[in-house]
């Protein structure tokens, strides 16, 4: 299946293609932490039985997307080693200290307190409960802090030097840790996170309320979710901004890319859409407005944007991919604002809960987070080749001396596995999201007796949270 | 005062002791799945370890991001000779990692997820097994890279290691079960400690004889003054516990089996330790030789020193939540 290929391109496509699985349960599983944190606690504070019975449908949907992280996690932090020693070597004395204290800081407490939040109801105080509830929230922030300290290093290197073996060793840690694309990295991705998990609950919401515009709890979730959206959206649009405006000095071959620019000009044109040809060195077919895009990247009409053809055509990213995953996150990026507008219209003519074409749009959003973050990190990614370590340290020199049959052989196990195991998973993780949180807890009492597992902590709650729910709304 | 290789070199050591012991008795758990009476008995075993196996599977992350960043050389020499176990196994706890929760998801297929359960488990053990065994066997190495063949860790040894350490944790996860349980399924336990004791021993007396056949190397480190010290004991240690082993399932003392079965993995990693050490690549690489740089040792060290204790503080906090057994009507959900 993979003959012809050598173990470089295999084990990169290998890389992309477990991270890719990897990056959405955490793009998931981040957001939705925060959001079972806020559920609980204004559980606590208002004592109103929807936040409950939100908890509880969505802390299920939580341990399905958890595992699956961590299972997809596990593959990604042994790959380093397997499929890219030599990377591993060389970066090791940096990279690999700023991991230990991702699972130090990070995952001991994602994974110390999950089992006290999935089961532990009942069995420990409600204030304890929600500390759980807390703790696992800032273990996956954290998390993702660190990993992406580790990824921005490696696009903006800082703090380092090079020993007599090739190996990049520390001499600033903080340089190191807060080094230049780091904070914005970080942003955007946080923002990136809470997006995804807003317009998932939001999707959820709107299915719900198409069935049933009463439902107290798809009112409540779809509304939250929209808050969201409209207060997060555009904040993401200000931090890919600020983010872009960094790249373009440290990685100005990557902007040229996503840019569809090869020649360097002054008052460079903004591209909608072109075809950008890496052998001809140009880019046809462009519908593009003049002095955009110098305005955007340098904020004057005449400011001077890099080309491709600044660089040494082996140093060059591929701008045939990253022009278009670009402009597929941003095109995402302005539907969800634009999303997040109409809720607002909606909510002041007193109709977010009545527009059905609004509550299809919704739906259809479902999913647009996951891909905004996946061709996020295509064009990231992508747009820092040929280097592993930008500038520094090559991806063909980065591989481990494995075998291209070794590589491909795992390659194809992987990718079996995967479609297999989070094919099922995202299967059940629909199903509980159709069934939806009224019904669900209905049957879960009703099946109390028998069912004696399972992430729902149904038995052992105190009577007070058993509380048939208020007939409110006017059903 | 040790420097801080060996510092590292330590506590690395004692997170993938703490791993074995940990997730050992919930890989040991599905182990003995299929020797598990049907529904009940299945959901109730896994109830036991559902709300910490997250937990103990961090230590091997712990162990394996601890070897990248305090021995990136030794890291980056194993993983490539040793490849096809570590790509079985972290496939093979894909498989078990999600069954915990996919079980009771989808009660029509729950079969289906047992096996994968059991599958998950017994690969992912027979995979570290044979990691284990490769080890100590030795890694080709040239300059500052893996310079084996692709099947070299393939070999009867490491094939019984394999299965060895599949025998030491089903003990581990018998002992667990015991420790968790009342009426059946405990004795069920009870039963299966016993065949999993008497092999763990069986395999414990092979490996022990085998090691030092394998390099003059490591029956001169064993069988020399000082280390002669340490290891003349641990035969006789080993004999003891398993007397003590014995008594507790002869009388079913519900809180021997699990301790014992510890003790006796710590002998038994002791007895490697002593193979193996001052070499994190067994006879290629030394500790030294395969450090990070001082400035990263140290910036972990004072994370590991401050964060270790926290971990292990809340980690406890977590087990005694759900400490005492389970009650087999109710369960805890
Ligand atoms: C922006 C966030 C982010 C990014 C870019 C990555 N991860 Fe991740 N990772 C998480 C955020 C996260 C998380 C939110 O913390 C997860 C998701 C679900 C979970 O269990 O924790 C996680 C789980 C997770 C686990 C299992 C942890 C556990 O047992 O709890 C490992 C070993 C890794 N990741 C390793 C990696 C590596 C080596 C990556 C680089 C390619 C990577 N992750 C990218
Ligand atoms: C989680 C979301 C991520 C996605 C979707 C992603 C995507 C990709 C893609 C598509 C490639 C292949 C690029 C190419 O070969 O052309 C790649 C390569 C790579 N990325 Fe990422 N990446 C992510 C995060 C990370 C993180 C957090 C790290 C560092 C810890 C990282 C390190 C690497 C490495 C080492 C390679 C392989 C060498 C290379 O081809 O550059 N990536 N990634
Ligand atoms: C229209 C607004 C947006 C702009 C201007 C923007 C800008 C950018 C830029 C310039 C990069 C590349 C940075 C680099 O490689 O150095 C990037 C990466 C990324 N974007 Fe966006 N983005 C926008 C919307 C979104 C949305 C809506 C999402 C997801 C919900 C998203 C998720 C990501 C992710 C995950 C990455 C890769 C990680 C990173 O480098 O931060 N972006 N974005």
């Amino acid at each position: 299946m993979f003959s012809g290929l050598d173990a470089t391109i295999l084990a990169r496509f290998q890389f992309a293609f477990t991270v890719s699985f990897h990056i959405i349960f955490p793009a998931f599983s981040i957001g939705l932490a925060s959001y079972l944190a806020v559920l609980e606690g204004l559980w606590l504070r208002t004592g109103k039985e929807v936040y409950l019975r939100l908890f509880k449908f969505w802390v299920k949907i939580f341990a399905l997307a958890f595992a699956m992280g961590v299972v997809s996690g596990i593959v990604m932090s042994y790959q380093f080693g397997t499929n890219w020693s030599v990377f591993s070597d060389k970066t090791g004395p940096i990279l690999g200290p700023l991991m230990a204290y991702e699972v130090l800081t990070a995952f001991f407490l994602e994974a110390g307190f999950l089992g006290v939040m999935l089961f532990g109801m009942g069995r420990v105080s409600r204030p304890l409960h929600f500390a759980a509830t807390l703790m696992v929230a800032v273990g996956t922030l954290l998390s993702a802090t660190w990993i992406l300290s580790v990824n921005s290093w490696m696009h903006t290197p800082a703090g380092y030097s090079i020993n007599d073996a090739g190996q990049f060793v520390p001499e600033d840690w903080l340089a190191i840790v807060f080094n230049p694309s780091f904070p914005y990295r970080l942003l955007h991705m946080v923002l990136a996170a809470y997006l995804t998990t807003a317009f998932v609950v939001g999707a959820v919401g709107a299915f719900h309320l198409l069935r049933d515009r009463w439902n107290r709890e798809a009112r409540t979730m779809f509304s939250m979710a929209m808050w969201m959206a409209a207060i997060v959206a555009p904040l993401q649009v200000v931090a890919g901004d600020m983010h872009g405006l960094n790249t373009l000095e440290h990685q100005p071959a990557k902007v040229a890319a996503m840019e569809g620019h090869f020649e360097t000009q002054e008052g460079a044109p903004l591209i909608l859409f072109g075809l950008p040809d890496m052998e001809d060195e140009e880019t046809t077919h462009r519908i593009e407005i003049p002095k955009l895009g110098s305005y955007i990247l340098t904020h004057h009409w005449d400011g001077e944007v890099p080309g491709l053809k600044e660089f040494a055509p082996e140093d060059r990213p591929n701008a045939e991919i990253v022009f278009w995953t670009f402009r597929a996150m941003v095109g995402i990026g302005f539907l969800m604002v634009a999303m997040g507008l109409v809720s607002l219209w909606l909510r002041w003519r007193g109709r977010l809960y009545d527009t059905r074409a609004f509550h299809r749009a919704a739906l259809a959003m479902g999913p647009s987070g996951f891909l905004a973050v996946l061709f996020g990190w295509v064009t990231t990614e992508v747009g820092r080749q040929p280097w592993t370590v930008h500038g520094l340290l090559r991806t063909s020199d980065s591989i481990a001396p494995v075998g291209a049959p070794a590589v491909g052989a795992s390659l194809l196990a992987f990718i079996i596995v995967y479609f297999i195991i989070f094919g099922i998973g995202t299967w059940y993780i629909l199903k509980l999201m159709s069934r939806g949180p009224e019904k669900d807890e209905d049957s879960d009492a009703a099946e109390a007796p028998i069912r004696s597992a399972g992430t729902t902590p149904a038995a052992g709650l105190a009577p007070d949270e058993m509380i048939e729910k208020p007939l409110e709304g006017g059903s | 005062m040790p420097d801080l290789p060996t510092i590292w070199a330590g506590l690395l050591a004692l997170a993938v002791f703490i791993y074995v012991v940990l997730d050992g008795f919930d890989l040991g758990i599905g182990i003995l799945y299929p020797f598990l009476d049907d529904k009940p008995q299945r959901d109730l075993a896994m109830n036991t370890v559902a709300p910490v196996w997250d937990g103990n599977e961090t230590w091997l992350i712990l162990g394996g991001g601890g070897l990248f960043a305090a021995f990136p050389l030794a890291y980056s020499i194993v993983m490539p000779a040793l490849y096809a176990p570590f790509i079985a196994m972290i496939l093979a706890l894909v498989f078990r990692g999600v069954a915990f929760e996919f079980r009771w998801r989808d009660p029509a297929h729950e079969r289906h997820w047992d096996r994968a359960f059991f599958w998950g488990s017994a690969v992912a053990t027979f995979a570290q097994g044979i990691v284990l065994g490769a080890f100590v066997q030795g890694i080709e190495v040239e300059g500052r890279a893996y310079a084996g063949g692709w099947w070299d860790w393939l070999t009867p040894f490491s094939v019984t290691c394999g299965f060895a350490l599949m025998a030491g944790y089903a003990l581990l996860g018998a002992g667990w079960i015991i420790l968790k349980t009342e009426g059946e399924l405990r004795a069920r336990a009870y039963r299966l400690a016993r065949y999993a004791g008497a092999a763990t021993f069986a395999f414990i007396g092979v490996v022990s004889l085998w090691t030092p056949l394998l390099s003059p190397e490591i029956a001169e480190r064993w069988f020399t003054f000082p280390q002669l010290v340490f290891v003349l004991p641990v035969p006789t240690l080993v004999a003891i516990l398993g007397g003590v082993l014995i008594w507790g399932a002869i009388f079913h003392n519900d809180y021997i089996i699990f301790p014992g079965t510890i003790a006796l993995f710590a002998l038994s990693y002791i007895g490697l330790g002593i193979g193996v050490a001052p070499y994190v690549v067994p006879r290629a690489v030394t500790i030294h030789e395969a450090a990070a740089p001082d400035s990263s040792l140290v910036f972990m060290l004072v994370g590991a020193v401050i964060l270790l204790p926290m971990i292990l503080a809340y980690t406890a906090w977590a087990y005694w939540i759900f400490r005492g057994k389970i009650d087999e009507n109710s369960g805890y959900h």
